[in-house]
């Protein structure tokens, strides 16, 4: 920080705001703009496609009664930006509207999802993390070695596998077929919380994890390989610093700075990926409640986990993208004009 | 006049044998390499399966046989799915529309992306701006959420699939020839035709396309498999070709409570989307090497380049 403070002061650019501030802002204004945009796609795609919400509920059961009284309850008997600005700010004020499948509150049918899912994406994301990173260090460390291979070519057939061929594979050994040790699927009914019965979440989260570690592991793997090669390790080995300590503090920490970018792009496979799992698990969280919804045609429950999703997935692209930025380096000092 | 026409034409003569025969070697090398032959060897066993299969079928694979979760016999090789119907006859139907659906929405993909990528980057300015946002909006929403998000207005209509997959597809696939784009777009024979006045779209499509051979390829292969896995858990989840139709992805759904009974009906054609997707996969991985030469997922380098990270200006 010191560096990057000092040159602005004596170089040139003394004008320019410091680099990373701007460079943070700017990340975080983007992010913003593209979740007000996303909130767009959401409302258009579901408010002006042909046939529009009300009649898609409704389908062949819909007599101009009925439909008319559904288009008030969905407001869409009112002008386009007048909709969006009323859906918008009931977003925000949590009026989330109510679901067509039940008339519930969106929000106390989300809810308890929310949460249940929350679990699983944090448990799948952090164990996934470590074990990709570790896998990839040391695939690096051994380069063309039988585990580098092995683990190699293993990773590209898992990032080849539809998430529920996966998830079926699981269940066919450890929940029925091979082995009988855990539950094939949750008997968890909708708005309980998913910790309750711990043994529900081994076979969800294992998924998961198997189908984020590839990612971070080669992101990793390429990473370190690139470290490990640098003329700083180089210049470190020749100063005689013990192996050990060239990988753990001069090729390691430089290597996490891109890996932690694809955590990012990870959670979009996860965001994705808690959709089919939670419905082969049958797991109460939000991607079975997304499936349910569809099934039904539940507009405003539809609207809301996309919109969710999407958010979860764009906030965390940010914090990303800022922790990698305050990570590295390099990209913190300002370059000579 | 155009500019190509300016050139002359010995040095087109000499261009051209080499532009149009670029790919095809490329292809003969990647069949060389091992992984090029073992995943194509994959990719077109499954596909063949899935082509010729309908023709094949011993049974209708409609018809109600026996009963549901029978254990295989010598009437039905894989035995009977939950409503008692001939696994192996669904097995051998089940592929193609799959196949094709995966096609067209790879191929309606890599059309969009690729011309949003390479005019954002050649044009820049304002159009450059509007894409890439596009593409930003249209990246936070997972592939499989998109296509939900369309089906729970428009149902489940095949060509909706289609095209919701494809258009999904696109930001990926801009990205990436975007920043390849950027590169070519600044070498010399590029500026020349410029200089001569040879229209945008022309630069474009004669000078620019054909330098993007290998990440189209590479494109195209890695698309295609997300194509196949992302059409799959579409019908796996019930939104896909509806009932009776048989497909690979309904299947495992509709057969998965007779794991015990019958795991044949789950256990085939999970296989059969497993090896074909890995097939495309590892089919693509050589081709990347090959062109690229690196390890990386050419997504995952796009990416860093992207995030105006690299750049502190």
């Amino acid at each position: 920080m010191s560096v990057a403070t000092a040159s602005v002061r004596r170089g040139p650019s003394r004008a320019v705001a410091h680099p990373i501030r701007t460079l943070v802002i700017r990340r975080a204004a983007l992010g913003i703009v593209t979740l007000l945009l996303v909130s767009v796609v959401v409302f258009l795609a579901t408010e002006v496609l042909p046939g529009n919400a009300a009649f898609a509920v409704l389908g062949r059961s819909a007599n101009p009664a009925r439909l008319h009284s559904l288009e008030r309850q969905l407001h869409l008997n009112r002008g386009l930006l007048d909709q969006y600005w009323t859906w918008l700010s009931g977003l925000f004020s949590g009026r989330l509207g109510d679901s067509l499948a039940n008339g519930q509150p969106v929000w106390s049918l989300v809810e308890p999802r929310l949460v249940n899912s929350a679990v699983l994406v944090f448990l799948a994301g952090a164990i996934g993390t470590v074990i990709g990173v570790v896998l990839g260090a040391v695939a690096a460390l051994r380069k063309d070695g039988w585990f580098d291979h092995v683990s190699s070519v293993a990773a590209l057939a898992v990032t080849s596998l539809p998430e529920f061929v996966i998830a079926i594979t699981l269940v066919i050994v450890f929940a029925t077929n091979v082995w009988h040790l855990l539950p094939a699927v949750s008997l968890l009914p909708p708005g309980t919380y998913a910790w309750s019965q711990p043994k529900l979440l081994i076979l969800p989260v294992a998924t998961l994890v198997i189908v984020i570690v590839p990612y971070l592991f080669r992101m990793m793997r390429g990473a370190m390989i690139e470290a490990l090669e640098s003329d700083y390790v180089e210049m470190a080995r020749l100063k005689g610093v013990p192996e050990w300590r060239v990988v753990f503090t001069h090729a390691l920490p430089s290597a996490m700075a891109p890996t932690i970018q694809v955590i990012g792009l990870n959670f979009l496979y996860l965001a994705g990926g808690v959709v089919v799992v939670e419905y082969v698990f049958n797991y109460p969280g939000i991607g079975q409640g997304l499936v349910f919804a569809v099934g039904n045609r539940d507009i405003p429950v539809v609207q809301f986990i996309v919109l969710v999703l999407a958010a979860f997935y764009v906030l965390m692209n940010i914090l990303t993208d800022v922790i990698a930025l305050l990570a590295s380096p390099r990209r913190r000092i300002p370059r000579e004009p | 006049m155009t500019a190509a026409a300016q050139v002359p034409p010995a040095a087109r003569a000499a261009r051209g044998p080499v532009r149009r025969h670029q790919w095809l070697a490329t292809l003969r090398t990647v069949i060389r390499t091992p992984r090029g032959a073992v995943g194509l060897a994959l990719a077109l066993s499954v596909t063949v399966l899935a082509a010729i299969g309908p023709a094949v079928a011993p049974q209708s694979p409609t018809a109600l046989l026996t009963v549901p979760f029978a254990k295989p016999s010598g009437q039905f090789p894989l035995g009977s799915d939950f409503l008692g119907r001939d696994v192996l006859s669904r097995v051998l139907a089940g592929g193609w529309v799959l196949l094709l659906m995966a096609a067209a929405a790879t191929a309606l993909g890599i059309i969009v992306g690729a011309t949003a990528g390479i005019s954002a980057a050649y044009l820049r300015g304002w159009s450059d701006s509007l894409i890439m946002r596009t593409v930003d909006v249209i990246l936070a929403f997972p592939q499989l959420v998109f296509a939900l998000l369309l089906v729970s207005v428009i149902g489940p209509k095949l060509w909706l699939i289609v095209l919701a997959v494809g258009l999904s597809h696109a930001p990926q696939v801009a990205r990436v020839l975007r920043s390849a784009t950027l590169e070519i777009s600044e070498r010399d024979y590029v500026k020349a035709v410029e200089l001569q006045g040879m229209r945008p779209t022309k630069v474009m499509r004669t000078e620019i396309l054909p330098n993007l051979i290998s990440p189209l390829m590479v494109e195209t292969g890695l698309r295609l498999t997300y194509s196949i896995v992302i059409m799959a858990g579409l019908a796996f989840l019930g939104f896909g070709q509806q009932p009776p139709a048989a497909n690979w992805g309904s299947m495992i759904n509709e057969n998965r409570i007779g794991l015990t009974l019958n795991p044949w009906a789950v256990i085939v054609p999970a296989l059969l989307i497993a090896l074909l997707t890995i097939g495309t996969n590892t089919f693509t991985d050589a081709v990347a090497r090959v062109t690229i030469g690196v390890d990386r997922q050419p997504e995952e380098v796009a990416l860093l380049d992207d995030l105006g990270l690299q750049e502190v200006k």
